[in-house]
This record gives structure tokens, C-alpha cells and sequence, in this order.
């Protein structure tokens, strides 16, 4: 397809499907699917332009932030340094690798309970799931590139005079670094999932708590404009995991044309 | 530079990789100083024999010893010199010779100048700046060469160093390594399928099989009774 068309073509896309929205729900649409008490395109983009300008949405986007970014940060330092630890050492492997085998299939969504009963302050508790949703991706994809490096860089440094800490700070944390933002990002995802139904489930406040609130209370375009909001926080905090990965293996042999 | 080069000795060493013997019962001496070039068909256990020196193997039985010391790790004094690239990818040429200092304890105010001398050196000042990536094959062999000897080892470990690279560039490199090595005196075990290169370079040549060495050429050694040594063991065209 012609290169300047493209773009026409796919805002065309975005609008028809906006529309053909307003329009069978403005038509109260009852086929199958039942449209009417769904709200329009317009009905949520009004209660948007209304919530805006109340201090509570921007401190519910700041607590949800916060949560995430605060079990993120844990994630990903706990599961790099785990996942350096059990992949070089037989120790830390042995010691380590079979309580992470058993905690690895729990979602970690099911922990709320657990969560509940172990933390003092509800906060703690969702930061806990938030954690350990983003943890086992940044864990395993850490333990997969450490494997994977090859031997021969390790090696060059060792008979130039490198020792255990050299290796790892010069050799294995820049070497795995590609497979390590493949489960930052994972992590990422699987991060925002369940920090929203945490605040959903047992939050006091956040945006996983108000969307669900504003279902209780009949709501529907607030409903509507916590998971555009959801799904913009997302896009944006994959976005800068994504640049900072990018950054940061500028070295690598498929980045030459970006 | 670290004062004289190396002894290192294998006394009735085998090697090998996992239960997998390579050579047995090899028994080897390079005096300090001294450029030893080993030749021999491939798989004869010329790269395992330099793993063991650089400390990277242990021998399955008998003793390498690096001046009458077991070798039993890698050391700054024994630098091995990869066939293939062994730069780290992320740093570019000026940081991976400027990492060879760190470890030699260079103060960090002075290694970048001190790798650019050196990439100067090996011709690459110019490309001081790219990535290994950004780097033909023979150039990234010059910028591990530039990496190997701005360690200042005592003991140079060569795997096929110059294989990579066009006849040119090889001589050159050839020569800066007898350069380098007239002002800091370091032992050399340098590995080449190159018989000529092996007159060229070397102080001694031995021929190594898989019993150990198979024969053994004091400098200056006649090229025709060196190829014999090697067609009588490989029918390969050395």
C-alpha cells in the first residue's frame, strides 16, 4: 500500500469503529448483545472531561502509580539479583530454585488472602501482589539470559585479571540485559493486571477501586473511563520499560537500523 | 610492564572436556621470554593446552605449572588471545582496551589516553569510538590484540590470532607483536595453522598430537622438514 495512505487508512479505521459505538448505542441496539445501557462514545468522554477536574482522579492515578511502581521496582531488583544468584551459583540454585518451583504457578492474584492476612495496612498488601506478579517473568527471563551468555566474555575478562565481581558487574548484568527487559516488560503487564484487582478486591482507593465502585453505583461511563485510563497507564509504563530497554542494548546487532 | 615473561610447564598433563580426553600425557616447556609456536591438525588439543596455561581448565591428570606454581585459576599474568571475538559487544573498541587497564590497575584519569595509544598501535585509532558490531572481523582481531597487550601479561596465550585477517594487515600486526614484545619481554604460546608464520614468529615449534608432542623444531627450522612433521601426522594441506 502507498506509504502516505497508510495513515488516513488507519485513522479511518478508529473513527468508523467510534461511530458505528455511538451509533448502536444511541439506537439502544438489542440484538444478541444488548446496547441499551451501555454508554456512547460521548457520554464517556463527558464524564472524563467531569472527572478531570476532581482532585480524587488524579489521586486515585497517583496511588495506583505509587502501588506499581514501588512493586515494580522490588520485581525488578529482587529478580535480577535472585536470577544471577541461582543461575551461577549451585548454592543459591539449590537453596533457592525449589521454593520459587512451587510459588511460580500461584497466581499471583490468589495471594490477596495470604496478602491480608500477613500485612499490616492493606497498601503493603497490594504492593506485595503487584510484586509478586512482576517478579517470576524478571526472575526466570534473568536466569534464561545468564545461562545463555557465552562462555567466551566471561572468559576474556577472567585471564585478563577479573575476578568474581568483575565478571559480574562487567560480563553477566550487561550481557543479560536484553533478556532481562523481556521480562521487565512481561512483568510489566502482569503487574498492572494485578494491582487492579487488588484495588478492585480490597483497595480504599486507586483506579482499580473506582472503576469497580462506579459499577456498584450504576456508573457505566465511569466504569468506561477507569479502564481507558487503565489501559492508557498501561500503554505509557510498557512504553518507558520498552525505551529504557531500548537504551540501554543500543549494542545489539538488530538495533543498527533503529 | 610486569617485569619477565612466564615460565610454564605441563608435566605429563592429559586434557579434555568432560570424561572427553583431547591430549594425554603431554609434556611441555617454554622458558621465560621465549615464543613458542604450536602447530598441528585441528582437534589436536592446541586451544585446550592454551586453556590449561590461562588457568580457564584444569588438567584431568599430571601438572601445568606457570613459574614451578600450579596453575589453578586465571591470573593477569596469562592472557589468552580468543580466534573468535571476544570483545564485550557493549563497549566500544576504546572501552574494551580501556577495561584491560582497569584490571591491570591503570588510575582511570590515564586509561583513556592509553587506549587510544594503543588502538593507535594496532591502526584503529580512528574507530576508537564504534562498537564491536561497527567493526570488520580482522579489525575486532586488531582491537583484542590492542585489549591483550595493553594488559601487559607475562605470559601472551595466542588462539589463531590473525586468522582473520587479509596478508596485509596480518604482517603488520606480526611485526607489532615482536615490537611490543622487544620492549616488555613476555613468554608467547601462539597457536597457527601458518606454517609460515610460525617460522616467522617463533623461537621454537613444536607439533602436537594427540599423544603430546609429535615434533619439536628449534628456530630456525627449515619450512620443508616442519610440513613433513605435519603431513606425516594429518593429511590435511597446512
Amino acid at each position: 500500500m502507498n506509504g502516505l495512505l497508510r495513515w488516513p487508512v488507519r485513522l479511518a479505521s478508529l473513527l468508523a469503529a467510534l461511530a458505528a459505538w455511538q451509533l448502536v448505542t444511541a439506537a439502544d441496539l438489542r440484538l444478541w448483545v444488548r446496547f441499551d445501557r451501555f454508554p456512547g462514545p460521548l457520554d464517556v468522554v463527558h464524564e472524563f472531561a467531569r472527572q478531570i477536574e476532581h482532585g480524587q482522579f488524579w489521586q486515585d492515578i497517583a496511588q495506583s502509580l505509587t502501588r506499581i511502581l514501588s512493586g515494580f521496582v522490588l520485581a525488578a531488583v529482587l529478580g535480577v539479583a535472585l536470577g544471577v544468584a541461582t543461575a551461577r551459583s549451585k548454592w543459591a540454585g539449590d537453596l533457592l530454585q525449589p521454593l520459587f518451583e512451587v510459588a511460580r504457578p500461584i497466581p499471583a492474584i490468589a495471594l490477596v488472602p495470604v496478602a491480608i492476612l500477613l500485612f499490616p495496612a492493606n497498601e503493603q498488601g497490594i504492593v506485595f501482589i503487584t510484586f509478586a506478579a512482576a517478579f517470576f517473568p524478571v526472575l526466570v527471563s534473568t536466569r534464561h539470559a545468564v545461562k545463555a551468555l557465552p562462555v567466551v566474555w566471561e572468559d576474556a575478562v577472567r585471564t585478563l585479571g577479573g575476578g568474581r565481581w568483575r565478571v559480574l558487574a562487567q560480563v553477566v548484568l550487561p550481557g543479560v540485559l536484553p533478556g532481562v527487559f523481556g521480562g521487565l516488560s512481561i512483568g510489566m503487564g502482569v503487574a498492572w493486571i494485578c494491582v487492579i484487582s487488588a484495588e478492585m478486591i480490597s483497595g480504599d482507593f486507586g483506579v482499580g477501586y473506582r472503576t469497580w465502585q462506579a459499577y456498584t453505583i450504576v456508573d457505566y461511563p465511569g466504569v468506561l473511563v477507569g479502564m481507558a485510563v487503565i489501559g492508557l497507564l498501561g500503554w505509557l509504563t510498557s512504553a518507558a520499560v520498552e525505551l529504557a530497554g531500548r537504551r540501554l542494548t543500543r549494542w545489539l546487532p538488530g538495533e543498527e537500523r533503529s | 610492564m610486569s617485569g619477565d615473561g612466564l615460565v610454564l610447564r605441563a608435566e605429563d598433563a592429559t586434557l579434555g572436556y568432560g570424561g572427553r580426553t583431547v591430549v594425554e600425557g603431554l609434556g611441555l616447556d617454554v622458558a621465560a621470554g621465549e615464543i613458542l609456536v604450536v602447530l598441528g591438525p585441528s582437534g589436536c588439543g592446541k586451544s585446550t593446552l592454551l586453556r590449561a596455561f590461562a588457568g580457564l581448565l584444569p588438567a584431568v591428570s599430571g601438572r601445568v605449572l606457570a613459574d614451578g606454581e600450579p596453575v589453578t585459576g586465571t591470573s593477569a599474568d596469562r592472557a589468552l588471545m580468543f580466534q573468535d571475538d571476544a570483545l564485550l559487544p557493549w563497549r566500544t573498541a576504546r572501552r574494551n582496551v580501556e577495561l584491560a587497564l582497569a584490571l591491570r590497575g591503570v588510575p582511570r584519569g590515564e586509561r583513556r589516553a592509553a587506549a587510544v595509544r594503543w588502538l593507535d598501535r594496532v591502526g584503529l585509532g580512528d574507530a576508537a569510538g564504534r562498537l564491536p558490531r561497527e567493526l570488520s572481523g580482522g579489525m575486532r582481531q586488531r582491537v583484542q590484540l590492542a585489549r591483550t597487550l595493553a594488559a601487559g601479561p607475562r605470559a601472551i596465550l595466542m588462539d589463531e590470532p590473525f586468522g582473520a585477517l587479509d596478508a596485509q594487515t596480518r604482517a603488520s600486526m606480526q611485526r607489532l607483536l615482536l615490537d611490543v614484545l622487544a620492549d616488555a619481554p613476555a613468554t608467547v604460546v601462539f597457536v597457527t595453522h601458518d606454517v609460515d608464520e610460525a617460522l616467522l614468529l617463533g623461537h621454537r615449534v613444536v607439533v602436537l598430537g594427540a599423544a603430546g608432542v609429535a615434533a619439536e623444531f628449534p628456530a630456525p627450522a627449515s619450512r620443508d622438514e616442519v610440513l613433513a612433521a605435519l603431513g606425516a601426522r594429518t593429511k590435511e594441506v597446512v
